[in-house]
């Protein structure tokens, strides 16, 4: 008969941590294991959750490359990416330098630029969108005609509204990537410096030759923590083109309310799945290749 | 004679402090340009909190000052029911789910650090590997298993894919590896059980931890957005950013009825932040470089 007492210290540590992680593991196993097993294979069937599920092979991802609307909304996706990364980790970076080299009120203004990120993604949509609208309703516009400026459309733009959808998304994350580029910062020896100072090297030099190169590492995280939040685009671009979502005419449609649209407003859980397993792919290529570059460091 | 005595060293003094003078100019300077940057980058908070303050005949004017400042917005606004109830939904959900992950996220980090036993790397690559698995992926399935269990439109269903984490799991990993071996051991010759010497010797040990990954998970949830939306469908069961999203949407609500909602949702969390500020911006830097 099978007695705890009788086991050896190690086979009773091994029991203990099976104990400790059944819930779990069959957490993982049901929560997240099976869902992805299972979204991959609706995405070769087809099913508006009524009816009967029926194999269609790859029809979902012919018709999705097919498809001119989802070459609109990669096209949406990606400028989202290529504009957000790069303005927000500029604007992150030069914040986070001087504000690394001030040396009062430091943590008071610090707060001021951290205080977005603690914000609801939603409520801030909704404040965004009023700042947007036409006079006499909208700040920005109200502030233009106090200037006596010519208004701007913002969100009824198909040209303005992407990068107006994108502006509180960069605003919210920016006190995030300003708090890592600090302890980056702060990371770097103090003796480069000194050496530097001592051979009088210009501050530009020292930027260019000793603090961008060792703050590789930190770039690389902030590139791809960003970049897979604006391939996720979602809650912004739900709440502030509601009237009808990601336009006008879907110019500001990302993968993620693509997916919504099809999975939840035509029910064609088939074609979603393959969309969802789209987005999928590139996130994880996204995450291989900031692996393959801070191997690369190494 | 004093005085020309007394020139020299006033000029060596003068002259030490000289290139001082412009890199303090330098400091205020920055300070100036920095501070303009953060006003800058509150005024979306500042203008929020304001409307929600004005009288409907001011909203539409610029000043951030209300003239006639009222809380009639949130009275109005809560005896209507509806915020209080997604106020009350959230809270109760954005605690219970922190509640559930803080415990099953610490103890299997805990496990995984401090127990030896086959498949120990196995679990943890596995668990690591549900990181890359983005939420957008899952929420048709999770929606269909809803649909089959009855989970649809419940707390329940609200709150199961967010009961564990995989990045708390991997955060409290790194932090129990700072817990000596020798206090496990001491307290298992002193006869206490596993889980009495996870649950009371090691946990204490790592507080801080905890607390910050509390505040992450809190504020993940508390903001969550796509699946709240999928899996509740009536007005009762909606959590603050669901509700303000409809509540939004509506024809002809007022936009300081609006900024009043988005400032119901945003206050307890700004809140939060600035009671425990530095530690939470600890928290971030500690989250991020070990994530």
């Amino acid at each position: 008969m099978f007695r705890y007492r009788d086991l050896t210290i190690r086979q009773k540590q091994i029991v203990w941590a099976w104990i400790f992680l059944a819930i779990p593991v069959l957490f993982y196993t049901v929560i997240r294991f099976y869902p992805t097993g299972n979204a991959i294979l609706i995405s070769f069937q087809e099913w508006n959750l009524l009816g009967s599920r029926t194999w269609t092979g790859l029809d979902n991802y012919t018709k999705l490359v097919n498809d001119p609307v989802f070459w609109k909304v990669f096209a949406n996706t990606f400028l989202y990416l290529l504009i957000g990364t790069p303005v927000s980790l500029l604007i992150s970076f030069v914040i986070a330098y001087h504000l690394d080299k001030l040396r009062f009120g430091h943590s008071f203004i610090r707060m001021l630029y951290f205080l977005p990120f603690m914000t609801s993604a939603v409520a801030m949509a909704w404040v965004w969108r009023w700042f947007y609208q036409g006079v006499p309703i909208g700040l920005f516009n109200n502030f233009l005609a106090g200037m006596g400026i010519a208004q701007i459309e913002f969100l009824n733009s198909t040209t303005n509204a992407l990068p107006a959808v994108l502006a509180p998304a960069i605003w919210a994350g920016l006190g995030f990537q300003i708090i890592i580029f600090m302890a980056g910062l702060r990371s770097i020896p103090q003796s480069y410096y000194e050496a530097a100072r001592i051979d009088g090297v210009s501050w530009w030099t020292v930027l260019w030759e000793i603090t961008l190169p060792l703050l590789r590492p930190t770039i690389v995280f902030i590139v791809v923590f960003s970049s897979i939040g604006f391939l996720r685009i979602f809650d912004h671009v739900f709440n502030m083109t509601t009237n009808n979502p990601g336009g006008p005419l879907n110019s500001t449609k990302p993968l993620v309310l693509m997916i919504y649209d099809t999975a939840f407003n035509s029910f064609d859980m088939g074609y979603a799945a393959a969309q969802t397993v789209v987005l999928f792919t590139i996130l994880l290529l996204v995450s291989l290749l900031q692996l393959w570059l801070l191997r690369a460091d190494r | 004679m004093t005085a020309t005595e007394l020139r020299p060293t006033t000029a060596a003094t003068l002259d030490s402090k000289a290139p001082k003078r412009p890199r303090n100019m330098g400091q205020i300077i920055r300070w100036l340009l920095l501070f303009a940057g953060g006003i800058v980058m509150v005024m979306p908070i500042a203008y929020m909190i304001s409307t929600s303050l004005k009288w409907p005949w001011e909203v539409y004017n610029v000043n951030l000052i209300p003239e006639e400042p009222t809380i009639e917005n949130y009275t109005y606004v809560l005896e209507d029911g509806r915020f209080y109830w997604w106020f009350i939904n959230s809270m109760i959900i954005s605690t219970l789910t922190t509640i559930s992950a803080l415990f099953f996220d610490s103890l299997v980090g805990y496990t995984l650090c401090k127990f030896k036993f086959p498949g120990r790397t196995l679990v943890f690559i596995a668990i690591l590997s549900t990181l890359m698995i983005p939420t957008e992926m899952l929420v048709i399935p999770w929606y269909l298993m809803s649909q089959q269990f009855g989970w649809l439109d419940s707390y329940w269903g609200i709150m199961f894919p967010g009961l564990m984490t995989a990045f708390g799991v991997f955060l409290m990993k790194q932090f129990f590896e700072s817990v000596p071996d020798d206090f496990i051991e001491a307290a298992r010759i002193d006869g206490l059980n596993e889980f009495q010497i996870w649950w009371t010797v090691a946990m204490p040990l790592v507080k801080p931890a905890l607390a910050a990954l509390a505040i992450f998970i809190f504020l993940g949830n508390w903001t969550a957005f796509l699946w709240p939306l999928i899996v509740t469908n009536s007005t009762d069961m909606y959590t603050l950013p669901v509700g303000l999203a409809g509540f939004g949407d509506e024809a002809d609500v007022a936009w300081e009825l609006i900024m009043t909602g988005a400032a119901i949702s945003t206050i307890p969390t700004l809140v939060v932040f600035l009671i425990f500020q530095r530690f939470i911006i600890r928290g971030v830097v500690m989250a991020g470089l070990k994530g």
